[in-house]
């Protein structure tokens, strides 16, 4: 057997093994360039995964060779290869930004430790994306979750605990939920295997149990992406986390949970019982209008703009599950298109805010007077990316917009239609605070900004370019959405 | 050049222009050299495809594909031929007059502002050579974005204000409106082309039709149809050059150029007036016919000299819609020779406001008593739009306006002729006067006592071009008029 074989098992044990390393180097130049190789080596193996999965279809990979559904399963198709693609993607521009910008902001005898738990975070979501497990599943979900609480507990800010205790909570209570509903399946279906768990899932549909834990898991996976209005612990985790675990985190944590909604929504449960039985349609077209139009609105009002861009996450978030709720092929396939987009974006928006922390110190619209003028590059970045929220054509966010008015124009619903284009103005509002600070105001005499390191400026200007590039050219975005949503649809797993 | 180059250089051009502008930023010179150069050479671009296109050439390049039906791309037709003339040749004057009021005034930032002008133009080139509605779209909205910084362009609080009217107004519109009905076209028609004939025919009932029409005029939100021409009197706190060119002849051209464009080439207007249709557009008729009278009578009453000539803008385009939504042909060729005519003649209405204001500090009416005597080039230039706009001979607005008239005849609408008519009294009733101060009232006394004469020459010289050009426009329309023929008789992209 060649390596090739082995990519989807090296995919989750690179940076596994990385991780340990850097605590075993503790210098922090040698972890960052550990950290740096192992994400790039798994963009390298998703990328490998995602043309293998596109010629040949779907890879199964029994780990240690025991057969599914007995051993452990890592399945690659369309779905989990884009996610896959997704989070190394956003780790091998997040982690060389991260250097310069965690010296300004995180003690220098924990830098080693960032590293590490940066990359064990990473695997966590890599095995999300990767594992055909149920219990593989939740057990990746805690390494992330727990990577990412001590993240953000790293932040400079005192605050950053409090935050980081909050997320801790509200997490585990997600994830308790979500373990319970995985045993309620187990249970019924005495199998743990997705693939699996969807086929004897037809004996019992409809029965108590299974309905119990198609309503833990939703809610609890609702705790961890963010549905409005359990979206609390979102803003203070974003605004006080290290800029770079906030970039990290708001492109990709929610992201996967997401993933894991859809993965047993159409993988395990089937739309028929989802949709058919229950009325989630409803439940999440109205929470997410609630969360599009009342996160954005508190986002207008913020005055830190860290705080101001996670509520606007919250909106966003909405966005996606409007599309879910749809249960229509355009609509998830704008759900699954605005994963990327909407990670693309704001990745870039906190990696520009990390940059105006590292020169200015601080990202508060009272210091960012004149930035405009301070700062002319990342200015016009921050209100580039800050178009692809509005979804200004030309930009990534747009793509998803033409996506959700189309899958909403297809059932005829109007009202929607006119919903979603009017939520895109709430958005303007709360860019454009950021617009007329930053070019209106005279800057601050006080404030002298620093320079800052061109290894900041660089991977920040690499996802600047996708944000145009993904709304321009759809190749690399909505064609996999499509066989992704197509795939979920379908009904294969 | 072949044809296809030249219409990506007609983009290019004020692109390239604009990076050399920021390059010259220091060398105030050098920088209005490049400025005027690349006015020039935008024009030679233009005019190379001008003999292709009267020739029934229609010239395209294809950019990127977003989805199928779908693209960005570009396609010289005789209507966008027109406009980037207009636009091109305008630019050429109206930079001549920025220079020396730019300076005269002592006007900050304008590096800023020769690029940002350079970066409309480009948008306006996009705009005519749209080869859809999409790509049409597209650059109407960066249009609106890259004004947005020339609206604001004094910093001040009541420079924000209206750049908040102007954005919101503007933005609002186009992403309420004009998005749902730019996705509903797609999916009914599958395609965004502008086409001759229209892609609409036989697709939709009376209603809907009509319905869509409504929401797809009022989201080209730059055609200030009311009740969305507010933006307009409020992007007059910009200076002046900027409300001569963008608003008066780029912004809000594209505007009613867009309303033209999809009445004839996605509506359809034999779709439009078809017997079992018939009436879909005569709303639209009613109400350009309201705004043509309800906003001549603001401007009656407006003190504020470029308020007045704000709200006769927003009066004479909707002459332009008017005469579209009539759907006779002579009316069309009517609205596309009118485009051309206010065009020369407004630009020169807000030259000499830009002169008096440079050279005599003076913004109202009630100040310009014997200012004739002062200024007698500037207001014999005021003098010549103002006959032209009222329509009579020998400037350029007559024959438009007799065309418009002819139309309204032949499709027997006695509505649109009465406001045709009444309307042309209010003209004179609101510019009369300033022509009458101007030269037969005796210089007040506070003017006396503050000595001035003539603006610089430079701002004089592109004046009297201006006017000249409404004169020429009069004895030498061929040009224009075959292109209008063109569209009129459906021989278009």
């Amino acid at each position: 057997m060649s390596v090739a074989t082995h990519l989807p098992a090296l995919q989750v044990v690179l940076p596994l093994l990385a991780a340990p390393l850097t605590v075993l180097l503790r210098r922090p130049g040698l972890a960052f360039l550990v950290a740096v190789a192992a994400s790039w080596c798994a963009l390298a193996i998703a990328l490998a995964l995602a043309f293998q999965v596109h010629g040949s279809g779907v890879i199964s990979y029994p780990i240690g060779n025991w057969p599914p559904p007995i051993g452990i399963e890592y399945r690659v198709d369309a779905l989990s290869s884009a996610m896959l693609v997704l989070v190394a993607g956003i780790a091998s521009v997040v982690l060389p930004f991260a250097r310069g910008s965690i010296e300004r902001e995180i003690p220098a005898p924990q830098h080693y430790l960032f590293y590490t738990m940066f990359l064990l975070c990473m695997t966590g979501l890599l095995g999300i994306s990767i594992t055909g497990d149920a219990f593989n599943i939740f057990v990746f979900l805690e390494i992330s979750s727990l990577s990412t609480y001590v993240l953000i507990a790293l932040g400079r800010d005192r605050r950053a605990l409090v935050a980081a205790y909050q997320y801790l909570i509200m997490g585990t209570i997600g994830a308790t939920f979500i373990v319970i509903a995985i045993g309620l399946l187990y249970l019924m279906t005495g199998t743990l295997n997705l693939a699996d768990m969807g086929r004897r899932i037809a004996a019992v549909n409809g029965t108590r149990p299974v309905l119990a834990a198609l309503a833990f898991l939703t809610v609890g996976v609702s705790l961890k992406l963010a549905l409005f209005p359990l979206h609390q612990w979102l803003p203070n985790a974003y605004a006080y986390a290290p800029t770079a675990v906030s970039a990290f985190i708001a492109a990709t944590a929610t992201k996967v949970a997401v993933y894991v909604l859809l993965r047993f929504y159409f993988g395990v449960f089937g739309e028929a019982q989802v949709f058919g039985r229950l009325p989630m349609e409803q439940m999440m077209l109205a929470l997410a209008l609630a969360g599009m139009f009342v996160a954005s609105t508190i986002a207008v009002f913020q005055t830190d703009l860290k705080r101001l861009f996670a509520y606007s996450s919250v909106g966003q978030i909405g966005y996606i599950v409007l599309g879910l709720s749809f249960d229509s092929a355009t609509g998830l396939t704008a759900s699954i298109v605005h994963l990327f987009n909407h990670g693309v974006t704001k990745g870039a928006i906190f990696m520009l805010l990390g940059i105006v922390v590292a020169s200015i110190g601080g990202a508060t619209l009272t210091r960012v007077h004149g930035l405009g003028r301070l700062m002319p590059w990342t200015s016009a970045g921050i209100v580039l990316a800050g178009l692809s929220l509005i979804g200004v054509p030309g930009t990534a966010g747009f793509v998803t917009k033409w996506y959700l008015v189309l899958a909403a124009l297809e059932q005829g619903q109007w009202w929607l239609v006119f919903l979603i284009v009017a939520s895109s103005l709430v958005s303007l509002m709360y860019v454009w605070r950021f617009v007329e600070v930053a070019y209106f105001r005279e800057p601050r005499k006080d404030i002298v900004p620093a320079a800052v390191p061109r290894s900041m400026a660089v991977p920040t200007a690499v996802l600047l370019v996708a944000v145009v590039l993904f709304g321009l050219d759809t190749t690399f975005t909505v064609d996999p959405a499509i066989r992704a949503a197509e795939m979920l649809l379908g009904g294969a797993r | 050049m072949a044809p296809e180059q030249a219409v990506l250089a007609a983009l290019a051009v004020p692109l390239v222009g604009a990076a050399l502008i920021a390059l010259a930023g220091r060398a105030p010179n050098l920088r209005e050299t490049v400025t005027m150069a690349t006015a020039l050479a935008l024009l030679g671009t233009v005019l190379t495809l001008l003999p292709g296109v009267l020739a029934g050439g229609r010239p395209g390049v294809a950019l990127f594909e977003l989805m199928p039906g779908l693209e960005i791309a570009l396609r010289v037709e005789p209507l966008g031929m027109l406009f980037a003339l207009v636009a091109s040749g305008l630019w050429i004057v109206n930079s001549l007059y920025s220079i020396g009021y730019m300076r005269g005034n002592k006007e900050e930032k304008q590096t800023r502002f020769f690029i940002c002008f350079a970066l409309a133009l480009s948008a306006t080139m996009g705009i005519a050579f749209s080869a859809n509605l999409f790509t049409l779209f597209l650059f109407y909205e960066v249009l609106t974005l890259v004004t947005y910084p020339l609206v604001t362009h004094h910093g001040t609080e009541k420079a924000r204000q209206g750049g908040r009217v102007y954005l919101g107004l503007l933005l609002g519109t186009s992403t309420v409106f004009l998005l749902p009905a730019l996705i509903f076209i797609w999916f009914l028609a599958g395609t965004t082309d502008f086409t001759p004939g229209g892609i609409l025919a036989g697709r939709l009932g009376h209603h809907e039709l009509a319905a869509l029409l409504a929401l797809t005029v009022y989201g080209i939100g730059k055609a200030a149809l009311m009740p969305f021409h507010r933006w307009l009197p409020a992007a007059m706190v910009a200076p002046t050059p900027v409300s001569a060119l963008l608003h008066a002849v780029a912004v809000v051209k594209a505007g009613v150029f867009s309303v033209v464009k999809v009445i004839v080439y996605i509506f359809g207007v034999d779709n439009l007036a078809s017997a079992g249709l018939s009436g879909a557009a005569d709303w639209l008729v009613t109400v350009a016919g309201f705004t043509i009278i309800a906003a001549s009578v603001v401007a009656l009453n407006a003190d504020n000299l470029k308020r007045r000539l704000a709200y006769s803008t927003v009066s004479q385009l909707a002459y332009v819609v008017m005469a579209a939504a009539l759907l006779a042909p002579l009316s069309l060729v009517g609205a596309v020779l009118h485009i051309a005519a206010h065009a020369f003649s407004k630009i020169t209405l807000f030259f000499a406001a830009g002169a008096i204001y440079t050279a005599a500090h003076k913004t109202e009416v009630s100040q310009l008593d014997g200012i004739g005597r002062r200024m007698p080039w500037t207001m014999v230039a005021f003098t010549i739009g103002a006959l032209s706009l009222i329509g009579i001979p020998p400037f350029a607005g007559v024959i438009s306006k007799w065309y418009i008239l002819a139309g309204a005849l032949s499709a027997q609408n006695l509505l649109a002729a009465a406001v045709i008519l009444t309307s042309t009294l209010l003209n004179a009733a609101y510019f009369l006067p300033i022509v009458h101060r101007a030269f037969f009232r005796p210089l007040s006394a506070a003017a006396e006592s503050h000595p001035h004469g003539e603006a610089p020459r430079s701002m004089v010289v592109a004046m009297l071009v201006t006017a000249t050009a409404t004169t020429a426009m009069f004895f030498f329309p061929d040009t224009f008029l075959q292109l209008a023929q063109a569209v009129a008789s459906g021989r278009g992209p």
